[in-house]
């Protein structure tokens, strides 16, 4: 297993679409699929989102970051109804969504492990955006 | 209580949820996104769609949660769904379920309520009512058991008034959620309600109403 990519889960499909086509700008060869409502609806589901998770290719990891409330708990549900050798290589990880999904986009672009895409992640919460 | 049963449990809640939508859209309004009895609404109708086809109570629960988590909404959808999915597994191979598995299959709904939502006792969420709820059915698992966990139900979901929401949107709110029942406490007790209608004899629906709310 060797590469990676994104799923991004938000209540907005909007918002959701919005950001892929955002990574798709810096990081173009890095896989990125969406889970959110249908665009009359707000709202997230463990359905979009398992779906959402076979779209990235089976030989990779897959990156999941969420915005608000439930997209964490379909998440979770998500990962829990899938087997567990998809479940190995899915991760949930806890960021700031837009800056998060960029600093692994562009991690996984440049040819990073997921691990340090993932790491990076994590880390965008604590850089700030206006220098002090 | 058999397949039957159970569709019947199901299905009666699906009914109360069409009467109280507005009771619980309104709850949530106050204190939350305002759209509590829509998704219930919306997620228990497409859940109970294809239960017909179930052959078991564990299938049952497997296709309302499978239903639950196919429908968007907020949390309720994924917590509702975990609570089936946990008692559809510890029914698995069942046909007959008595009240004891019926408290074996609640106490392991409730431990994934908990788990996923991360909620305790007191923090006025469903866990105000599945806890309590639960304890009834599993220290007497009678149908006299079974009925004072529906009033026990109902007694904490009232309860959740007076309390300061700890999780969920209504938490933003902070002390000025204080004076409104919790939605998702309201739509578990009507749950428990719903149940002991299904199993005693004689059992009739207490009406929810915006005067008792």
């Amino acid at each position: 297993m060797d590469g990676a990519g994104i799923v991004i889960v938000s209540h907005s499909g909007k918002l959701s679409t919005g950001l892929a086509e955002l990574l798709h700008q810096v990081a173009p060869n890095v896989q990125v699929a969406v889970a959110s409502a249908s665009s009359e609806t707000l709202g997230t589901s463990a359905e979009s989102i398992r779906s959402a998770i076979f779209e990235v290719p089976q030989s990779h990891h897959v990156i999941v970051l969420f915005d608000l409330g439930s997209s964490l708990l379909n998440a979770e549900v998500a990962l829990e109804l899938l087997d567990s050798a998809t479940q190995a290589r899915v991760h949930l990880v806890d960021a700031p969504l837009v800056e998060g999904a960029v600093v692994a986009a562009v991690a996984l672009q440049s040819g990073l492990s997921w691990e340090e895409a993932v790491r990076q992640a994590q880390n965008a919460r604590m850089t700030p955006k206006i220098a002090t | 209580m058999n397949v039957e049963h159970v569709r019947a449990w199901l299905y009666g809640y699906r009914d109360r949820l069409t009467a109280v939508q507005g009771l619980l859209d309104e709850l949530d309004n106050r204190i939350g996104d305002g759209d509590h009895g829509t998704n219930m609404l919306r997620g228990f109708r497409a859940a109970c769609e294809h239960l017909g086809e179930a052959a078991s109570p564990s299938e049952v629960l497997h296709k309302v949660s499978m239903g639950l988590l196919s429908t968007v909404g907020g949390a309720s959808g994924p917590l509702y769904a975990t609570a089936f999915l946990r008692m559809s597994q510890a029914w698995r191979g069942m046909e007959d379920i008595s009240i004891k598995d019926l408290a074996n299959g609640l106490n392991a709904a409730l431990a994934g309520i908990q788990q996923r939502g991360g909620a305790n006792v007191g923090d006025k969420t469903m866990v105000d009512v599945w806890a309590p709820a639960t304890e009834c059915i599993s220290s007497d698992p009678t149908e006299h058991g079974v009925r004072e966990a529906s009033r026990a139900a109902r007694q904490a979901a009232l309860n959740t008034r007076q309390l300061v929401a700890r999780r969920g949107r209504a938490s933003y709110l902070g002390e000025r959620s204080v004076g409104t029942c919790d939605p998702g406490s309201v739509s578990s007790a009507i749950l428990f309600e719903c149940l002991a209608i299904t199993l005693v004899e004689g059992m009739e629906a207490d009406p929810w109403t915006a005067q008792v709310l």
